[in-house]
């Protein structure tokens, strides 16, 4: 590991303040930029400290929804009564991830800007444009079982990793952040991650010194709801394919439908024509055919990934019977 | 840096880029938390700080001066084995016993989650956890054994558990 300054910062100002100069990072949980570090894929010059700072409540607000503190653990926002109660999706999501250890020191806003990342990103003796670009992906022709199938460039593969990141999608949640140069900004997760395309090192709109303070959740949405997670082993691995959604269904139409998919993107991926496709349509075989087109229509696999294809359309009309209460 | 470990303080000055576990390991020769993998993945350095399980390898050891932290050494001692320890002995929940001491401070950790009514991945009601074994493996999956002992871990856990009144 290269060495650092450190800084403890005390109020998200302080924090925000200590954030002068190039190679400064925050870190608060530090599960995955210590875990880089030690791989020298990361290296700061300088560590702001922002594990104490008072961003670790969850408030309910007038309209019916959640105020996320940055730094309320993953572990905790899993367990909130209210989270359990109003966005099943989200605890589920959160319990799909990493391990007790890791979601007991990860944090909300952590969760959602660990790296986008695949094996030859931590092989640093493999080229990779995410970690030295310019050099090329070796992923693209390689062993690529886990990479992204959507939204992916000629740069870059990789899919997101995180499973609360797609449940917040569906949630539609929205990002509060503190400014570098003050004042604060609101992003919407729709267009908080970015696609790779010839800057895959580049996977958020967050400009440095910008920090997240919290997160909103709007009201939750109508219907049941489901975080379905594929994986190669029953637990402490990432997705194959996931699935986060809520479905409504009044007088045998669909009324509303909100989707997110973990494993198949190079962000948290929701499309609008999935959903499209399924409202106003009697839940059942066609539409849900309909919807799962709408989501492959753009898919490419890289070789060994070709099988999220079809498993991501079996396991979305899995998950559309669940949620609609629709038998085979 | 000041630190709090097991109940004593301790004052000294290591490189900033010291893990928590290499503090523990190389500063203070508590050697009962283990290096295993380095990265989060295996468990084997797992402790408890203010009372919660993490892994010891992926943090700073400067960024845990103000809190409590408890390893190995401060869960018991072969003199006084806290009961986990009892209970992995009993049912055999080790072999080589590189990844015990983490596993040991991750179940107490873990049935302190429990207590509090958190979740896991298999909880059918996510309002009403009932501990099985089902449970048990799920929430230990963050702490691997090369051996393979885990129905002795497990059963060691779910004897513990069953033991609270």
């Amino acid at each position: 590991m290269r060495t650092f300054d450190y800084a403890r910062a005390d109020t998200p100002e302080a924090a925000v303040a200590g954030f002068a100069q190039t190679g400064t990072r925050f870190i608060a949980g530090g599960t995955n930029l210590l875990d880089l570090m030690k791989l020298q894929i990361e290296t700061p010059t300088r560590l702001v400290d922002i594990s104490r700072l008072p961003l670790a409540d969850i408030e309910e607000r007038e309209d019916g929804g959640l105020t996320i503190g940055a730094l309320v653990p993953n572990s905790d926002l899993a367990a909130d009564k209210r989270v359990i109660a109003k966005y099943e999706m989200l605890s589920r999501a959160l319990l799909a991830g990493a391990s007790g250890q890791l979601r007991n020191k990860a944090t909300t806003g952590g969760n959602l800007l660990q790296r986008t990342r695949c094996n030859y990103f931590y092989d640093t003796a493999a080229p990779c444009n995410k970690r030295a670009p310019g050099t090329g992906c070796a992923a693209i022709g390689g062993f690529n079982r886990i990479m992204a199938v959507l939204g992916t460039s000629d740069h870059c593969i990789a899919s997101h990793p995180s499973d609360m990141a797609v449940a917040m999608r569906a949630l539609d949640a929205t990002l509060v952040t503190l400014r570098a140069e003050g004042g604060q900004r609101r992003i919407p997760i729709a267009e908080f991650h970015l696609p790779p395309g010839d800057t895959p090192h580049i996977e958020t709109v967050l400009q440095p010194g910008e920090l997240i303070t919290h997160i909103e959740l709007p009201p939750p949405p109508a219907g049941r709801q489901i975080y379905r997670k594929v994986r190669d082993r029953a637990s402490y691995a990432f997705a194959l394919v996931s699935v986060a959604g809520a479905v409504s269904v009044e007088d045998g139409r669909i009324a509303s439908a909100t989707l997110a998919f973990g494993g198949l993107g190079v962000m948290p991926w929701r499309d609008p024509a999935v959903e499209r496709a399924l409202i106003g349509q009697a839940p059942g075989s066609p539409a849900f055919e309909a919807a799962a087109d709408a989501l492959l229509a753009p898919a490419k696999g890289h070789g060994s990934n070709d099988f999220k294809i079809p498993l991501a359309r079996r396991t979305l009309i899995s998950c559309l019977r669940h949620l609609t209460g629709t038998s085979l | 840096m000041r630190f709090t470990i097991n109940g004593r303080s301790y004052e000294l000055d290591p490189d900033i880029r010291t893990s928590l576990l290499d503090l523990l390991r190389e500063h203070l020769d508590l050697t009962g938390s283990k290096k295993g993998c380095d990265h989060g993945q295996c468990g084997a350095c797992t402790i408890l700080v203010n009372g919660r399980r993490i892994n010891s390898c992926l943090t700073l050891a400067v960024m845990h001066q103000d809190d409590d932290i408890t390893t190995i050494e401060g869960i018991g001692t072969p003199e006084n084995p806290h009961p986990m320890q009892q209970a992995f002995v009993r049912h055999d929940g080790y072999q080589c016993g590189y990844c015990t001491p983490g596993q040991i401070c991750s179940a107490v950790g873990m049935l302190d989650e429990v207590a509090k009514g958190w979740p896991s991945h298999v909880t059918a009601d996510l309002g009403a956890v009932e501990l099985d074994e089902a449970e048990i493996s799920e929430r230990m999956s963050g702490n691997l054994c090369r051996c393979s002992a885990y129905p002795g871990i497990v059963d060691a856990i779910g004897d513990v558990a069953g033991a609270k009144p």
